[in-house]
């Protein structure tokens, strides 16, 4: 790797002519590239930017002269040289160009009227500009069955394939899943699976968007609008905390579709099938549409006007804080919600209710101080090349898809080195470098080991192991994938996983790896215990925010309230008098179900705000409708901070109302005043009060940051690196700073006070300094008796949640149901045999279940995924405990 | 299950072995198959996929290439008439017409006793002996009718089965390849650059020589 | 007559020895020889030698074998050799004599080459359909190395190289050399863009990689043990040593002749009696391919073209494979053309839309002609249709695909709409006038403007 580094340093240009115009183009910038940059659009159709090159339908054709006289050559095969002449539009270059359009439609059926491309389709723009559109072809066309399903979404018709290559090629090297391929030769040949297996991808659809023709199309999308009837509007992707760039694409006030956007430093164009399509939920018949609320115990809910159920609430909240003060009021959830209706609530919450028992994340993530104070990486610095990447995180093929693409790109293109520390095979493990099984609990002991001399710890493969530890003294650059890898682990394993890279590469930067659409947001705004908004602490912040708020600081909490395990506890003790569930369903996503069920029925009042009635706000006393995605204007923060905007398309269903005017509402009837009217006042606000996110709005708006802003929003215009956002010494926050500059300065403060800061943009008082790291918490795993199995609990891309059921075209990929998962030999071991039921016990519960042998799975280790649908792992785990171990009996 | 057989997996690992990389064996293991079979099922592709590590799709774009291989059953006599350019001039058409009235069966067809399968197929490199034909790759030369229909009589009765293997084996066993492991030098790892030994050697004693 | 007494280099065992396979006949007539040579040199000289003896590649291209093997690039290793026995090209046929009939000799060759080049394995891509060379190349090789001429410390010295007997499975295109190493990979024959997939910089997996044609080695043994200019003494201009000949279709005597080459004539080869004896029925010639069906045809006033690969060059086709094919006065051109276009067609590999579609709409039209449904547009569509696929209609041709398949199956329809017009105009039942320009060489008429060295009788 060293030797690329200098390689990438002496960037050179050369001189090309183009149809006789001079023009720069970088050494190696491929000819088709260098012209469209330049304003000269060469035809193609198997030629994709975010794909290597095939010359193969040999559209893009033109005569380029290096000094030997013009040559036809495909443009996107050829790099530019010094010199070089080219000529698009001579007469052979468009003779040769004309002769392929033909010769693609010599087989093509042109069914252009009832083809979904057709209005967006490159083969019938360009058929449009060559002319006469008579074909001279008068033998019978190619007969082959029109579509045929080759996967659960996605429909192919090889009559109107023009084999451009694009769809094998993105299966293949993009997504690493080559289930779809060319079969036959010659005139006959054809895309297609093996018989009998599907095109099994998470990442199927975007073979549709990037079909050049009519020939793969999308299930949900399939005869219901066309192209030219769509209204568009750019946003972002909230089904994980990626922050894919979409265009979601709508007709009459239905989302019909979503697109992914060339987000260069995101997901360049990619997304994953769940993202893709689980608009149908936006639309589904299923959701809430009005309050509804439960007059009398032991009765259903019933619908209710919003000032009723609104007006109820409030009582019940003002009653338990009569009866117990502000902590005896908790809120779990909103990592669903925009950053607006985030900070909404967190206002709510602690400006008025005055309650710090506030958690977006619900066990499941990594404690909220310390991911605020974690150095941060951005998806390219993790994916530069040259670099070394450490992951300790979820199976990010299953959570994060598309930084699993970024992350394979990285790996197989740009000789990135992933090392991966896991307990069992994950997705990413066919691209890491060295996969090391870490037995839960172990991950910081064996971080300390790969930078020790010693031998590799026990159960760790010592090939992997000292390979990983050869690839870390090789000095190159080093990042981190930091996550909560399973849930019967502790997060405390993870943080301490992270203290001990810090310690021995103080360089190292994260990318956390929390899933949940808009986790990092609503932790930004403070939806955490001792956590205020824009990355402060409580004690830090309280000043700062309070004047924001033109409250006096006693009015915020006096202290760090509970976290969501803390809330469920005390709910569950009767300590509790309300609780919130902000889009939250503790029954499903809690790791242990008896705590939530528990917690569930010992609150006084349940108030939940969400989209769909799911299994734990069914028990509620008031439900309200919020609006969500699609819905309402906003913000999102994705996993590297990088805040971008949510596009508005369609009219929220019923009188569903968004979150952030939930909150306001309901302040209303508190007695209190959000003094919030428009997403544009909150964004106003934020930037002032949220001192992470000083000077956001304005470079928001800025048409350069297309892409969205990292927060802490770089200080501008051009300055060093040291003079951005400073007040976390850990936190490199200069990223973007060349691209994302906004016009106004921004100054942001760490204690002082210069002269000519603009008090519109300071907010009040100085700033405070956001979240420092946490100390590291002591971990030491307990000693595993020889009969038991470490548990491993891990999440899936398709799962039983609320979001993907009520997409059809999704809902079926989730596996009916999860099997415990373990190494053959130890079922060889145990005398069961793969299938058998078996009887699972653990210090939380006992039950039966299907086993399967995995030998991804290493021995003494028990995999389990957690099946949202009531299943097994809910029923095994005790919140809070650092490991999980269990037994494994024959059923007698 | 036409998955390949114990003696056949070890030899599939035996030709595995040869290259560098598992995939580049995988037409010779195909051949394998259709030689085990006499034709290459699905069940045999899966279980290549396996062996080569790549996905049952991407071994059957490999097999659909290429004319050799059949993914339906044809009978034990693949008969094969050229009808390249020097067989044209020299009567293919009317051969081949003969032999699709004498078999009954057009061409891609195979007879009702389901014992011979009929192709037309591109120059077969004996264009001096025109017009001319294989059955299961095995040549006749200059092929008369009345030849033809003998030929057909012979197969029929199991008269050439000692010089004629049935469908898919291209070569006996006894006259495979075969790499005695005492003998080998191993196939050429990719990633590891080292120059052959001889190389930088030989130039030395001869510049010593000279 | 330029019939020379010029030694048969490669083919001389075979035609004395009924089991020339045979390692003991290959050892018992000079076999093993010219490896023992080798052995003793500096690799490098090998490579100089051939060069000096100017062996051009036998495989189609004609590119000197010995610069081809110094366009590895210096300091990158492994570095393969893969043989080229896929011998598919129309009309050809060689190669399956020498790897049936005499594979020790190739298997020396090889030897020879791999030790000259650095290579550290060596893949020998025998085509599909030849079971019996399959049986001889693996016996010749378990032979070999039980004698201890392959695998591990070769005749006891530091050279060590497997060769590895490959099978093709049928395709045509996999002779093509880059679509030869994707196939050797175990993918679709597909052939790769140069650039910047040369095989010798980037062939099997993007190692440096030598493509070798079986004739081409096959000299290598009689090269090392008579040297270059013993070779270079043969033949003509860069056309140097012998080279074989199969020359079929309407003669008396079919046959593959290994003549000395650049000196002997078409004319030679086509009446000499010691060849193919003349035109059967001694009827008139009307044409001939003179090397394999992706070559421009010649006629009449060709034949006393020598057997360079310049001079056929200039006059508008070329030697390729090897392969002559002869088509008397009897022959139907237009149905001729529609044989040759279709092979193209059916042993087109699908990558390149002109390919793939152009040459089966050719061949549907020209299917069409035939049937009695032609009308007289089409020969201008058929015109045009080439010209979109190489566009001028030029000599040496204009592509506009990655490979030369695509394009080989428009010279026969050029060249006999130009020289056969009536046979068209009879199958369409109408005079026609053609709109489209014919530039090449190949196409013009007379065509032996460029022709140097011959003269009519
Ligand atoms: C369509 C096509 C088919 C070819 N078929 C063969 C072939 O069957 N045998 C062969 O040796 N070369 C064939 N060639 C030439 C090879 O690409 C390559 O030039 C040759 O194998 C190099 O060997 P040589 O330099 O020893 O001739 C073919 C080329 C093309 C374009
Ligand atoms: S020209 Fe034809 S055979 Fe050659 S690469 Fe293109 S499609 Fe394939
Ligand atoms: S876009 Fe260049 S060949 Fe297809």
């Amino acid at each position: 790797m060293t030797d690329t580094a200098p390689a990438r340093d002496e960037v050179s240009t050369v001189t090309v002519t183009v149809n006789g115009t001079a023009i720069e183009a970088a050494k190696g910038e491929l000819v088709i590239d260098a012209a469209e940059r330049n304003g000269v659009y060469i035809p193609r159709f198997c030629y994709h930017h975010r794909m290597k090159p095939v010359g193969m339908c040999r559209m893009c054709l033109v005569e380029i002269d290096t000094g030997r006289g013009p040559a036809l050559q495909p443009s996107c095969m050829i790099e530019c040289t010094d010199g070089m002449s080219v000529e698009t539009e001579s007469p052979v270059s468009k003779k040769a160009q004309d002769g392929v359009l033909e010769f693609l439609l010599v087989n093509h059926p042109l069914d252009c009227p009832v083809c979904d491309k057709g209005g967006e389709c490159p083969l019938q723009d360009q058929t449009m500009s060559y002319g006469p559109g008579e074909s001279r072809f008068i033998e019978e066309k190619r007969h082959l069955e029109k579509p045929i399903p080759i996967s659960q979404t996605v429909f192919l018709d090889r009559e109107r394939c023009i084999l451009c290559d694009r769809c094998t090629r993105f299966a293949k090297d993009v997504a690493g899943d080559p289930f779809i391929h060319f079969q036959d030769r010659g005139n006959d040949s054809q895309v297609n699976t093996f018989p009998d297996h599907p095109f099994a991808s998470y990442f199927s659809g975007n073979t549709v968007q990037i079909c050049p023709v009519g020939a793969l199309t999308a299930k949900p999308f399939r005869f219901k609008a066309r192209p030219w009837d769509l209204d568009q509007v750019e946003s972002t992707c909230t089904s994980c905390s990626v922050g894919c760039r979409v265009v979601i694409d709508s007709s009459r006030d239905e989302v019909l579709r979503y697109s992914g956007v060339d987000s260069d430093p995101v997901n360049w164009s990619w997304l994953c099938d769940k993202g893709r399509f689980d608009f149908e939920y936006v639309n589904d018949d299923g959701r809430l549409t009005e309050p509804l609320l439960r007059t009398d115990a032991g009765q259903d809910l019933a619908p209710a006007k919003w000032s009723y159920a609104l007006k109820t609430a409030a009582t019940a909240i003002k009653g338990g804080l009569d009866r117990s003060g502000p902590a005896g009021v908790g809120i779990i959830g909103g990592a669903r919600l925009a950053n607006e209706d985030a900070y909404a609530w967190a206002k709510l919450a602690k400006g008025v209710i005055g309650t710090d028992n506030v958690d977006a994340q619900l066990d499941d993530g990594l404690p909220a101080a310390f991911v605020l104070g974690l150095p941060r990486a951005t998806i390219d610095e993790v994916c530069a090349p040259g670099g070394t990447v450490v992951v300790y995180a979820p199976d990010i093929k299953e959570e994060l898809p598309v930084l699993f693409l970024r992350l394979r790109h990285a790996a197989v293109e740009d000789g990135v080195k992933i090392i991966e520390l896991a307990a069992t095979d994950t997705g990413l493990t066919p691209l890491a470098d060295s996969s090391l099984r870490v037995r839960p609990g172990e991950a910081a002991d064996v971080v300390a080991a790969l930078f020790g001399s010693g031998t590799a710890p026990e159960g760790v493969d010592p090939t992997a192991f000292f390979h990983a530890r050869t690839l870390l003294a090789g000095g190159a650059r080093v990042t981190a994938v930091i996550g909560r890898p399973s849930l019967a682990e502790s997060a405390d394993v993870a943080v301490a996983a992270a203290h001990r890279l810090l310690e021995l590469v103080p360089s190292v930067t994260f990318l956390p790896a929390l899933r949940r659409a808009n986790v990092f947001g609503a932790l930004d705004m403070g939806l955490a215990p001792g956590i205020l908004p824009g990355r402060v602490t409580l004690d830090e912040g309280r000043a700062h925010v309070a004047s924001g708020w033109s409250l006096a600081t006693k009015e915020l909490p006096t202290e760090t309230g509970l976290d969501t395990r803390g809330i469920l506890e005390a709910a569950a003790n009767g300590k509790l008098d309300t609780l919130v569930l902000l889009g939250a369903d503790p029954l499903a996503d809690f790791p242990d179900r008896d705590l939530a069920e528990r917690a569930l029925t010992g609150v006084r009042t349940l108030i939940a705000v969400d989209l769909f009635l799911n299994e734990s706000n069914r028990k509620a006393d008031i439900v309200l409708p919020a609006a969500g995605y699609a819905t309402t204007e906003g913000t999102t923060t994705n996993l590297e901070g990088r805040v971008t905007t949510l596009g508005q398309k369609i009219t929220a269903p019923g009188t569903a109302r968004a979150d952030w005017i939930i909150a306001a509402d309901l302040a209303g009837h508190l007695g209190g005043d959000l003094g919030v009217e428009s997403v544009a006042q909150l964004q106003d606000e934020i930037s002032r009060v949220a001192p992470s996110h000083a000077g956001l709005a304005a470079a928001l708006a800025d048409p350069a940051n297309r892409d969205g802003v990292v927060v802490p929003v770089p200080a501008g215009p051009p300055q060093p690196p040291e003079h951005a956002v400073e007040g976390n010494p850990a936190d490199p926050s200069h990223r973007g700073a060349a691209e994302g500059a906004p016009a106004e300065p921004v100054l942001l403060a760490d204690g002082e006070v210069p002269g000519e800061r603009l008090e519109h943009e300071l907010g009040p008082d100085p700033a405070p300094a956001t979240v420092t790291l946490p100390a590291p918490p002591s971990v030491a795993a307990p000693v595993r008796d020889a009969y038991a199995h470490r548990l491993v609990v891990t999440r899936k891309l398709y799962d039983h949640g609320t979001l993907v059921q009520h997409s059809p075209a999704i809902a079926a990929l989730a596996a009916p149901s999860s099997p415990l998962r373990l190494n053959p030999a130890d079922l060889d071991r145990l005398g069961i045999a793969s299938g058998d039921r078996v009887r699972v016990t653990s210090e939380r519960g006992s039950l039966a279940i299907d086993v399967v042998a995995d030998s991804g799975v290493p021995k003494n280790v028990a995999a389990l995924v957690l099946d949202q649908a009531g299943g097994a792992a809910g029923q095994l785990l005790t919140a809070g405990s650092l490991v999980t171990d269990i037994r494994v009996e024959t059923q007698s | 299950m036409p998955r390949l057989n114990p003696d056949n997996i070890e030899l599939a690992k035996e030709i595995l072995g040869r290259y560098p990389r598992p995939k580049s064996a995988l037409i010779p293991l195909l051949h394998l198959a259709q030689e085990q079979d006499g034709w290459v099922t699905d069940d045999a592709m899966e279980h290549l996929a396996e062996l080569v590590g790549c996905t049952p799709a991407e071994v059957l774009g490999t097999c659909s290439f290429y004319e050799m291989f059949k993914r339906e059953p044809v009978g034990p006599y693949l008969v094969n008439i050229c009808h390249g350019i020097s067989c044209h001039l020299l009567g293919a058409d009317e051969l081949l017409e003969h032999a699709e009235q004498s078999l009954g069966v057009k061409t891609g067809g195979t007879t009702a006793d389901g014992k011979i399968t009929l192709e037309e197929a591109e120059c077969q490199a004996a264009c001096t002996e025109a017009p001319c034909l294989q059955v299961n790759y095995r040549y006749r030369y200059k092929v008369a009718n009345e030849a033809f229909d003998q030929l057909i009589t012979d197969l029929r009765a199991g008269k050439l089965d000692d010089e004629i293997p049935p469908h898919g084996t291209l070569a006996r066993r006894a006259t495979r390849q075969h790499i005695p492991a005492d003998r080998a030098a191993g196939p050429a790892a990719v990633d590891v650059n080292v120059e052959p030994v001889w190389l930088s050697r030989n130039a030395d004693a001869s510049e010593a020589k000279g | 007559m330029t019939i020379t007494d010029a030694p048969k280099i490669v083919t001389g065992r075979l035609a004395a020895h009924d089991d020339a396979h045979t390692i003991a006949r290959y050892e018992a007539t000079d076999g093993y020889k010219g490896l023992r040579a080798a052995l003793q040199r500096a690799p490098q000289s090998i490579t100089d030698e051939v060069k000096a003896a100017s062996l051009l590649g036998r495989g189609g291209a004609g590119f000197p074998a010995g610069v081809k093997w110094g366009f590895c690039p210096p300091g990158v290793f492994p570095r393969y050799l893969v043989v080229n026995g896929d011998e598919s090209e129309p009309g050809t046929y060689k190669d399956r004599i020498l790897m049936e009939s005499d594979p020790h000799q190739l298997i020396e060759g090889i030897l020879i080459a791999c030790y000259a080049i650095g290579c550290s394995q060596a893949f020998l891509y025998c085509r599909g359909e030849m079971a019996l060379a399959h049986e001889r190349l693996g016996e010749a090789l378990n032979e070999a190395y039980a004698a201890g001429y392959v695998g591990k410390n070769i005749l006891g010295t530091d050279y060590s190289i497997d060769i590895v007997l490959h099978w093709g499975a049928g395709a045509y295109i996999v002779g093509e050399e880059t679509a030869l190493i994707e196939s050797l990979e175990g993918n679709r024959g597909m052939p790769r863009l140069k650039p910047p997939f040369f095989p010798a910089a980037k062939g099997v997996y993007l190692q440096p990689t030598v493509v070798n044609n079986v004739e081409t080695l096959a000299n290598l043994p009689w090269l090392m043990q008579h040297g270059a200019e013993a070779f270079h003494a043969l033949g003509a201009e860069n056309s140097r040593g012998t080279r074989m000949f199969a020359v079929s279709g309407h003669v008396k005597k079919p046959g593959v002749y290994e003549v000395e080459f650049g000196v002997t004539t078409f004319r030679d080869l086509l009446y000499a009696p010691i060849y193919s004896g003349g035109i059967r029925g001694d009827r008139a010639l009307k044409a001939f391919i003179p090397g394999g069906a992706s070559a421009p045809l010649f006629y009449e006033e060709h034949l006393d073209l020598p057997l360079e690969a310049g001079v056929v060059g200039k006059a508008g086709s070329m030697l390729g494979s090897g392969a002559i094919v002869v088509m008397d006065e009897t022959t139907d051109m237009v149905k001729a053309t529609r044989n040759l276009v279709r092979f193209f067609a059916r042993e087109s590999c699908g990558k390149c839309t002109p390919c793939r579609e152009g040459t089966t709409w050719l061949e549907r039209i020209l299917d069409r002609i035939i049937d009695g449904h032609g009308r007289p547009e089409d020969i201008d569509l058929l015109l045009d249709v080439c010209d979109n696929i190489s566009p001028g209609l030029l000599w040496p041709p204009k592509q506009t695909t990655i490979c030369p398949l695509g394009q080989s199956a428009t010279p026969s329809i050029v060249g006999t709409i130009k020289r056969f017009p009536e046979e068209y105009e009879r199958y369409v039942n109408a005079p026609f006038s053609t709109t489209v320009a014919i530039n090449g060489a190949a196409y013009l008429s007379p065509p032996v403007a460029a022709a140097t060295g011959g003269s009519a009788e």
